[in-house]
């Protein structure tokens, strides 16, 4: 378990050179100069120069990326060009909401969703609703199901806010309100992921020889799913959660902007539309460092769950 | 030979001068009735893209005709679908609507597809190094969220549409590589490929015309997943103004724009969200289809499963005859859901402390014969006819509960894959201890000299170390030796072993039998072992039961059976047997093969491959007789054959 996770490690490196790497590539496909197309038409030359001056534009890619690199190490991601306050503060502060939305949502399409699909392998009713609602609710665009979701609760019947974010350490009651829809509405596709993963991971676990010895043996059928069969099934179980928290986290974009909530996901797409690239960089780098935590810890739990794993 | 492939045959003839439309109309007839979603699904897509093309014509206002007296109304006479904010028609703008948003997402599509194909094919198909590059940078942009990728885009490349729908192809790209490259894979090892490769035929030729035509069906399942998840990223994208749309509509921008005015009405939320739900369901069904298509071609749906608890099986219950028998089964059927009979007629018993083998080629029925014995029947077969009579209960008629309370405490079972019955995530203490709590209640340490004494009792030399072990850390004679120790753990009085030592080692085989002898000799345990190996027979069996093709056809003492064997496939058996062949001599065959389900004659399922058949053998179906001193037979000419002459020896 350990090599793995030092393999994963070791491939973590490159990951987060290249996701940094990328916006830098991306400007030398971009016809003429960075600083003219970021500022439009209408910008004056002296305001070309100053932008083409903060962001080092007459310098060669490749020694631009070095000296973001270098910043980057230490902490500094550079300023943001619309707010003007240094990247690594602003991202800091939108964690919190992002991190909430993100784990609360994985928390609780995982919680529904293996109970689902546990159902789902046993056959009966369970194993049509996981089919058919699986296909839909992966059918319907999240931020559409935000903003259904607004019409009915806080439109309509004013059961939830349909808007805004209050901090935890402001007040945990309003803070776990505000959360609610924007969790269902990233929870519901990622559920239907998980419960189809978990139906087949199942499925194929209550098929294999081992549970037949073990109903042979008179074990219950209580102990066959929950002991067994589930352990058996948790490595793939476990991989979708992984995705699914990487999707929830892409969710945030949409959900964050329909919600109001001053998250990583919001920022990005209000730094899309300023094409305010240092901050946008700085979201890159996040967004991959969360990534790479949540993929470690993924292989942490493998270890745990897979015996064959942990002896490696 | 039955007479089907004569009519398949004018069938055929008959068909091939019918005209083209016909055969399609057929076609439509089956695909409509195999995939019902499939066709709608695709239906729509195409209905879809001529009111596209046509929007420009059908649609009942310009698109952008603003009209402010009459703003977010709901559907009228007028506009069937109501208006927007600035009371422009949506229906209207629904229409126009398509090709942009459709248009957007193919291009995506057609991106992923360039790169996906050639790659994937060429990383499977090439291997090695070009292989384990690919790999490698497709797991690094799979790693990546896409959408914070195109959000860079977007920032750098002004809102080009064009530049993010590209990015998302590309980004998304890894996992068709991935499908092309396994199904490449598995292609490559194929016959006609490396045949095609062995006749000098260029590697890129193969690549590009045997392998994607065989891996077409997962690619077109991709293309058709991802053509809805690039329409929902672009619908995305345009919802949040992220894309310069050049002043036409998108379903995404429509969206965008409804959700400014959530609070004064809802409505026009519905027409464009409910079009791109619509429509990514419909990619997402065509792909269903289409998968369900490919796969479906090898194993048609089994039906709904069958339950004969009652008549048939109530039938033959009641056998006097059976008392000093531990076990006896009679006129046991299998069958499966589809209404395949695998097993019509197993009919046998075992004593107090004997030990019965089942004998028989492949494809018997031997193993369904002991699994439907232990009630332990995989999904889609089951017993419907027949009894399973333990200590004076019927099992069969009894159902879950009366298997309930013998398992394990009088039945124990030890299947043939001895690594594969042990659970991979549990030690061997945890299996022992777990199925021992079931049957004692034991305090914890007398729960460990429990477990110790059963690996003891299965002659393991160290138990304390074995005990902290997982599956994969044993060997397989190893591994048998536990599933017999928890077959052991409830005390049972029955042990039902199929085919306990076939993957084993020769060397392990010999000891895994001496084990079960002498537990059987120090216990008193009953023993019923399928096999189709004489020798095991020889070496562990009191009795034998011979199965062939679904039914019992002999049953008698190791010791008649061996020498005066009363049915021909015994004897034939017997002669084809490897260790009791005379050295030196051409081993004798059966030849033919076994008729599998579904195609057994009325008479003597034997009668096809078995040199003494007469007409008498094919009239009707033969009872099993019995044959003094204690042998019963299928044969009707039994008493007149004279099959021990037929034997090597």
């Amino acid at each position: 378990m350990l090599k793995l996770a030092l393999r994963r490690l070791a491939f973590s490196v490159p990951l987060a050179l290249i996701a940094s790497m990328l916006s830098f590539v991306l400007m030398a496909f971009l016809p003429g100069d960075a600083a003219q197309s970021l500022l439009g038409s209408n910008a004056t030359e002296t305001q070309i120069q100053a932008l083409r001056d903060e962001l080092g534009l007459s310098r060669p890619l490749w020694e631009q990326y070095w000296n973001w690199l270098t910043s980057a190490l230490r902490g500094d991601f550079g300023t943001s060009l619309v707010s003007r306050q240094p990247v690594a503060e602003i991202l800091n502060a939108r964690l919190e909401p992002s991190l909430s939305l993100i784990i609360g949502a994985t928390l609780v399409a995982s919680i529904i969703g293996i109970a689902m699909g546990i159902r789902a392998a046993k056959r009966g009713a369970m194993g049509k609703v996981v089919d058919s609602g699986s296909l839909i609710a992966l059918a319907i665009p999240d931020f559409w199901l935000g903003l259904i979701l607004v019409v009915l609760f806080a439109v309509q019947w004013k059961l939830f806010p349909p808007t805004g974010y209050v901090s935890i350490s402001k007040n945990p009651a309003l803070w776990a309100v505000s959360l609610v829809l924007p969790i269902i509405t990233l929870s519901i596709p990622a559920m239907a992921r998980i419960a189809k993963q978990t139906r087949d991971a199942m499925s194929t676990a209550l098929n294999s020889s081992f549970v037949r010895t073990l109903r042979a043996a008179a074990v219950s059928e209580r102990s066959i799913v929950h002991r067994h069969a589930l352990r058996n099934a948790a490595v793939p179980i476990l991989t979708i959660i992984g995705l699914v928290f990487i999707g929830a986290l892409a969710g945030t974009v949409a959900v964050e902007s329909i919600f109001a909530i001053p998250g990583l996901g919001s920022t990005a797409v209000q730094a899309t539309a300023a094409r305010d690239l240092p901050l946008i960089q700085g979201v890159v780098v996040y967004f991959t460092l969360i990534v790479i935590v949540v993929n470690l810890l993924v292989d942490l739990a493998y270890g745990y769950f897979n015996p064959r794993v942990r002896v490696r | 030979m039955t007479a089907q492939p004569d009519t398949a045959h004018t069938a055929r003839s008959q068909r091939s001068p019918i005209g083209t439309s016909t055969r399609m109309t057929s076609r439509l007839t089956r695909a409509w009735r195999s995939q019902p979603l499939g066709v709608i699904a695709s239906v729509y897509i195409l209905l879809l893209l001529i009111f596209g093309v046509l929007a420009p014509v059908i649609a009942p206002y310009p698109p952008g005709k603003q009209n402010l007296l009459a703003t977010l109304k709901g559907p009228s006479a007028e506009h069937l679908l109501g208006t927007d904010f600035l009371g422009r028609d949506i229906l209207s703008r629904l229409l126009v609507g398509i090709i942009p948003s459709l248009g957007y997402a193919m291009t995506a599509l057609v991106v992923f597809l360039v790169i996906g194909i050639p790659l994937g094919i060429l990383s499977g198909f090439r291997g090695g190094r070009v292989d384990a590059a690919i790999s490698r940078i497709s797991e690094v942009l799979m790693s990546i969220p896409a959408t914070i990728i195109l959000l860079v885009v977007l920032a750098v490349f002004s809102s080009s549409p064009m530049a993010a729908m590209i990015a998302l192809g590309l980004l998304a790209s890894p996992g068709l590589i991935r499908v092309a490259r396994g199904a490449a894979l598995v292609v490559r090892e194929e016959p006609f490929v490396t045949a095609a490769g062995v006749s000098g035929v260029s590697p890129t030729r193969i690549m590009a015309t045997h392998i994607l035509r065989r891996v077409l069906g997962p690619i077109l399942v991709q293309a058709s997943v991802f053509a809805g998840a690039a329409l929902i990223v672009q619908a995305a994208l345009a919802f949040l103004g992220l894309l310069s749309d050049g002043g036409q509509p998108t379903w995404g921008g429509m969206v965008g724009e409804a959700s400014q005015v959530i609070s004064f009405t809802s409505w026009p939320l519905f027409p464009p969200g409910l079009a791109i739900t619509i429509t990514v369901l419909a990619f997402g069904l065509l792909g269903d289809a289409i998968r369900d298509a490919s796969s479906d071609e090898v194993s048609p749906k089994p039906r709904r499963r069958r339950r004969t608890a009652g008549a048939a099986v109530a039938k033959a219950t009641t056998t006097p005859a059976d008392a000093e028998n531990l076990l006896s089964v009679r006129g046991l059927r299998v069958t499966l859901d589809s209404g395949v009979v695998l097993v019509s007629d197993a009919t046998f018993s075992v004593g107090h402390g004997e030990t019965v083998a089942v004998v028989g080629e492949s494809g018997c029925g031997k193993s369904m014969t002991a699994l439907a014995t232990l009630g332990l029947l995989p999904e889609g077969v089951h017993a419907d006819a027949g009894s399973v009579m333990f200590d004076g209960v019927d099992l069969l008629a009894g159902g879950a509960a009366a298997y309930a309370k013998v398992r394990g405490s009088q039945l124990g079972y030890v299947a043939q894959d001895a690594l594969g019955s042990l659970d991979p995530t549990h030690t061997i203490s945890s299996h022992l201890r777990e199925v021992v709590s079931l049957h004692e209640k034991l305090s914890s340490a007398d729960l460990r000299a429990r477990t110790r004494e059963l690996l003891e009792q299965v002659q393991i030399a160290d138990p304390d170390r074995v005990l902290n072990l997982y599956p994969h850390e044993i060997s397989g004679g190893m591994a048998q030796r536990v599933n017999i120790a928890i077959a052991l753990a409830g005390r049972p009085r029955l042990i039902i072993a199929d085919e306990p030592t076939t993957a084993l080692d020769v060397t392990v085989q010999a000891e895994i039998l001496a084990l079960l002898r002498e537990l059987q000799q120090g216990t008193g345990l009953s023993i019923l072992i399928i096999t189709h190996n004489w020798g095991v027979v020889a070496d562990i069996a009191d009795r034998a039961v011979v199965m062939y093709a679904g039914e019992v056809v002999e049953t008698g003492s190791v010791d008649s059976i061996f020498h005066t064997p009363r049915f021909p496939y015994t004897a034939a058996l017997l002669a084809a047997d490897p260790s009791t062949a005379t050295p030196g001599s051409r081993l004798t065959t059966i030849a033919g093969r076994v008729p599998p389900p579904g195609e057994w004659p009325v008479g003597c399922r034997f009668a096809a491959r078995c040199p003494f058949a007469r007409d008498i053998c094919k009239e009707g179906p033969l009872p099993l007789m019995p044959m003094p001193p204690q042998s019963e037979t299928r044969c009707v000419r039994a008493d007149e054959l004279k099959l021990n002459e037929s034997l090597p020896r």
